[in-house]
Parts: structure tokens; sequence; C-alpha cells
């Protein structure tokens, strides 16, 4: 199975010791306050496209932009969604390791390796 | 055409060289499965691009703005917003957890024997499909590439089928990674040069291009001239149906490629959470550039070859190598269509491994064997005949098919068994602690069978043809389809989920797998006990 090489048995209650404390409670609350919410956005917002092309057409084929439409530059404004999105993520995910690894150094002896 | 061929076996000859390189590196279970996890965050998310950005990218979707514009340019939006759904919610916690394959994760705190044994079916499955699709394009490009040469469609078959069992077979994830590495730097390479020709073409006036696109000319099939706005959604998706089938086709495109075993065992080859991630950002930064130039590719198939001349040099799938060949003459052709080649080879191989990985690490180690290889090495030995026998059993069904079968459904087919079948279960394994065993194989079950039946039921297998269409490229029922829509992801996906919720809240609690929960959150989120990278 999954787990080959899991801690020692000393630190199999380990498991229970870490998911309990408080430094690791806050690690998972702050990945969810990131989380939950950028992914609520990125799934409207992409949903938002396909159900504006197929019921609103008429909002869609406006030009805007010379021959451009507001359908084609809505298309290319969810790029740059990604690309905002996964550098906010990067971003806060530097604060997500840095509070796992002072976890791991806490709790574990192997923690100064990560 | 020569010069075609010998890019071709430049592209081969490099490609074997790389894979007796990787066999000599190949020689434990970690190096073989997961190239010893020591693969970096660029290269990995190179090797992603390489594994994701299959011929239907590359020649599909450029052929289908080619054709119908904008509709054609959704793929693109929704083969780039599906990454967000890797990057923020599956990578790493996959990584963390699992070792070699998709069902690791499940079989991490529930019964792992029924629970392996669907999610392998569903890994075979998805990644069968998904082969066959890509080895009859193959087929049908090669044949149609080097027509005059001698080598025919079944030639083109076996020989691209021999190839990702030679890579795999020798090669391992090693192999199969630079092979996916060298051709995601080709295929940007070729989509650079062939947007910033389109971009000359029109003094690099952007106006000017638009423009053009703005009113595109073409006959229709009963040979009206017609001129359309080519920014103007609709010319593909149309009532009643069109806008749920849209809807349809991008659920399953952003579920279904965090679902996608090929891409998920692609995290396993990096040493940790961290560089899996950063492997993503890389990967969506590729794939992005790619989909934002498929703007030029298609588009200016369409304004600068024409839809007419395209219908009448082989359809839709060969305007962005008509388009090499309108700007940038035979040379550039030979080029682009190397690179079509060099492209469906790194995916089939991809999906090679990552079907044969399943059946050894799953099926065979873990079910059959109960979780111990009987002598050392007996893992790879198994996956390298699994590797053949995939591989023979592709090469045979896309002879059997032939070269003008309608397969362009079996990607979407795809997508939705992987939306529908693998990430429900996923998300629940690794969020949900009351999830359970019953719930694991209800929603494996159902959401596999459902996307199946569906698309089954669907206009891609049920439609009554005009008797000018023959063969193969008949629909397989000559009846009205019974299901609207072409993409099955709307009612399939939610079926899959629903499955998985009743499937556990109608079994009993499993308080071992709920006590699990625990080691694996903190697993998932810290690294820690996760598999480690082998030293040389």
């Amino acid at each position: 199975m999954g787990a080959s090489n899991t801690p020692s048995s000393a630190e199999n209650s380990g498991w229970d010791r870490i998911a309990n404390s408080g430094d690791f409670r806050k690690l998972l609350a702050a990945k969810k306050a990131f989380v939950v919410p950028a992914t609520i956005f990125f799934i409207v917002y992409y949903f938002a496209l396909p159900v504006l092309v197929g019921y609103a057409p008429g909002l869609m084929q406006k030009k805007i932009l010379g021959p451009l439409n507001v359908a084609y530059l809505f298309a290319l404004s969810q790029f740059a969604v990604v690309f905002i999105i996964t550098y906010l993520y990067v971003r806060a995910a530097r604060k997500f390791d840095a509070a796992s690894a002072r976890l791991l150094s806490e709790f574990t002896t192997a923690g100064k390796e990560n | 055409m020569t010069i075609t061929l010998i890019l071709f076996l430049s592209f081969i000859a490099i490609t074997l060289g790389i894979t007796g390189w990787a066999s000599r590196r190949s020689g434990s279970s970690a190096s073989y499965f997961a190239a010893n996890r020591q693969i970096s965050a660029w290269q990995n998310g190179v090797a992603v691009a390489g594994d994701y950005m299959s011929a239907a990218s590359f020649l599909g979707i450029a052929g289908l703005i080619a054709f119908f514009g904008y509709d054609g340019f959704m793929y693109s939006v929704g083969f780039l917003v599906a990454y967000l759904t890797v990057l923020l919610v599956v990578a790493e916690p996959l990584r963390n957890i699992g070792k070699y394959t998709m069902a690791d994760v499940l079989a991490y705190r529930l019964h792992p024997r029924p629970v392996r044994a669907m999610a392998s079916l569903s890994t075979l499955v998805v990644s069968t499909i998904y082969m066959i699709a890509q080895m009859v394009g193959a087929g049908a490009l090669v044949a149609l590439l080097l027509k005059g040469s001698g080598i025919g469609y079944q030639t083109a078959v076996v020989g691209v089928g021999i190839l990702m069992i030679v890579y795999v077979v020798f090669g391992g994830m090693i192999a199969t990674t630079w092979v996916q590495i060298i051709k995601a730097i080709l295929l940007m390479a070729g989509t650079i040069l062939l947007s910033t020709i389109v971009l000359a073409h029109y003094g690099f006036s952007l106006s000017a291009f638009f423009n053009d696109v703005a009113q595109v000319h073409y006959h229709t099939a009963d040979g009206k001239e017609v001129v359309k706005d080519f920014f103007t959604p609709g010319l593909r998706y149309k009532p009643p149906y069109g806008a749920l089938d849209l809807l349809s086709l991008g659920m399953a495109l952003i579920f279904g490629t965090a679902g996608l075993p090929h891409i998920l065992v692609r995290f396993y080859t990096v040493p940790d959470a961290r560089t899996a991630r950063y492997s993503v950002v890389w990967a969506i930064g590729l794939i992005g550039c790619f989909y934002i130039l498929t703007t030029f590719l298609g588009f200016g198939a369409a304004t600068i070859v024409g839809r007419d001349f395209i219908v009448k040099n082989g359809g839709n799938n060969m305007s962005a190598p008509l388009l090499a060949q309108a700007l940038g003459g035979s040379v550039f052709f030979a080029f682009i269509c190397a690179i079509a080649f060099a492209t469906i080879l790194a995916v089939v191989a991809g999906l090679t491994i990552s079907a044969s990985t399943s059946f050894a690490h799953d099926v065979w180690t873990n079910i059959v064997r109960q979780g111990h290889e009987h002598d050392a090495g007996e893992e790879r030995r198994v996956a390298r005949i699994a590797a053949f026998v995939v591989g023979a059993v592709a090469i045979g069904i896309a002879i059997l098919l032939g070269p003008t079968a309608n397969v362009a459904f079996l990607v979407g087919l795809a997508f939705a068994v992987a939306a529908s079948a693998n990430l429900p279960v996923i998300l629940f394994s690794i969020f949900w602690k009351r999830f359970n065993t019953g719930g694991a194989v209800a929603g494996l079950a159902v959401g596999l069978l459902g996307a199946i039946v569906l698309i089954s039921l669907g206009p891609a297998i049920m439609a009554v043809d005009p008797p000018t269409v023959l063969g193969a490229a008949r629909h397989l029922i000559q009846r009205p389809a019974i299901f609207p829509l072409e993409n099955p992801g709307i009612i399939s996906i939610p079926l899959g989920f629903l499955a998985a919720i009743l499937g556990t809240l109608l079994t009993a609690r499993d308080p071992e797998a709920e006590e699990k929960f625990t080691e694996l959150e903190v697993r998932a989120n810290t690294g820690l006990g996760s598999e480690k990278a082998v030293a040389h």
C-alpha cells in the first residue's frame, strides 16, 4: 500500500499529535482560505463563458474593439485569469511551505531535511 | 516528402538513443515507474505539456478553428483553465500521498483490492480509448503525409505502435519523460514560428489580421458562397442543444484533466510536492502560450489557406500543416508534419506507461500478489509485458477501425470518463473523512458507465447517415440519437459525484478509513512520510 516509508512506529502517534496541533490547523485553514475562494472564482468565471455564449448571443457578438467582439475578448481574459491565479497561488504557497517546514522540524527528527 | 521522411527518421533516431541511455538507468522500480523522482520542476512542466498537447490539440483545434472559428477556440480555453484544477486541488496532495498510480491515493485509507480493481479498470479504459484515437489519427496523418512513398495506414499504425512500445518497455519513465520534453520543445518552436509567419503575412498588423478573421469566405457543402465573421460563436454548436453541449464539453475539460491518469502519474516523477507545484506552473506557462497561439494557427488557416482548399486537401486536421505549406513552402510543411508525428508519439508513450504501470502495480502486485512482489523486479517485468500487450491491442484495434473511422469522439469520451469517474473519488479521498470503499467503487463504476452509455446513445454513435457516407466513417448505429448531446459531462459528472456520495452514505461507516484520514491529511499537507527521491 501507499505508506511504504511512514515515520517510525514511535512517530505513528505523531500523526495525531501533528493533526491536533494548533499550527497544523492554522496551516489547513490558511490553505482553505486561499484555495476555496480561488477555485469557486475560476469555476464561475470559466462557466460564465459558455453560458453567456449560449444564452446571451446578442451581448457576446457586440463589437467592442474594432472587429473583436465580447466573446473573443472574454475568452482571452480567461488566459489572463489563469496566469494571475497561478501567480497568486505560488505566492501564497510559499507561506504554506514555510509553515509545514516549521511543523515538521517541531514534531519529527527527519523534519530538518525538509 | 523526402525532407519529411528525414525529419521523421532523425526524431526516431534521437528518441531511440535516449531510450538506450534510459534503459541503463531503469534498473529499479522507482527508476522505471517514476524516473527516480528526480525530474526537476521545469523538466516535468515541459513533459506535462508534452504529455498533454496531443494531436487533438495541435491538429484538431487548429482544424476546428479553421472551420468553425470561435467555437473551436472554446476548446483552447477549456484545455488551459483545466490546469487550475490540477494546480490548486490535485497535484500536491497526490504527490505526497501516492507512489506510482492514481489508485494509490484511493487505496491509502480504503480497502485496497476493490478500489484498486475499479481504479485500474478506469485507468485502462481512459488510456486505451485515448490511445486508439491517437493511433488512428497518427496512421491517417502519416499515410497522408508520406503519400506516394509506399507507407500506408497500416504500416504507419504498426510503426507508431512499435516505437511507443520500445520507448516504454526499454526506457520506462525516464525515456518517456525525455521524449515528451523534446516533443514539447519542438511543438512550441513550430507553433511560435508558424504564428510569427502568419503575423508577418499581415505585415505584423494585428488589426489587419483580425479584420480578415471577421470576414472569412468559403463555400458550404451545397456550393453556396458565404462570408462569416469567425469571431462569432455558434458556427459549430447550434440550437437547440448547442449551448448545453458547449457547457457539457467545458465541464469534461476542466474537471477531466485532473483525472487523466497519464497526466497524474507525471507528478510522481518529481522529488516533492513543492516541485510538483512548480512543474504545474511551467506547464501552465507553456500550455497557455500554445493555446493563445492557436488563434494564429486556426484563424490563420481560415483566412490564408481557406476552408475550401483544406476540405479538398485532407480535411480539417490538415489545417496547420497546410498553413505551413502556404506560408513556408515544402520544407516548413515537412517540419510541421514531423512535429505532428512527434506529438503523437510522445502522447501515446505517456498513455502506454500509465496503463501498464496501473496494471503491474494495482492489479498484479497489489491485487494478485496482495502487496508483495514474488521476486525482485517482478513488478517491472509485468509492466513491460503489459506495455507490450496494451500496445499490441491498440495497434490491432486501430487497424481494424481503419483510417476513415470516426474516432474524434474518443478523446471527448476519455475526458468525460476522467471527470465523471476519477475526479470525484480522488477529491473525496483527499478531502472527505467519511468517504469509504462503497463510495469509491460506486463513484468509479457509475462515472465510467454513465459516460460510456451516454456517449453510446448520443450523436457520436447514433445518427442516420446519407448513403454517400461509406464504411467505417458511418455511425455505428443508424438511428436518431437518443441522448441529444455529443458531450455527456453535464449529466455523467454529477452522476459520478452523486454515486460516490450515496455509495458512502448508504454503506456502513469505516472507522479504520476515518482514523487513517488524520494520517492522510498530515501527509498530504506536509509531505511527512511521502515517497522520497532516489539518490544515484
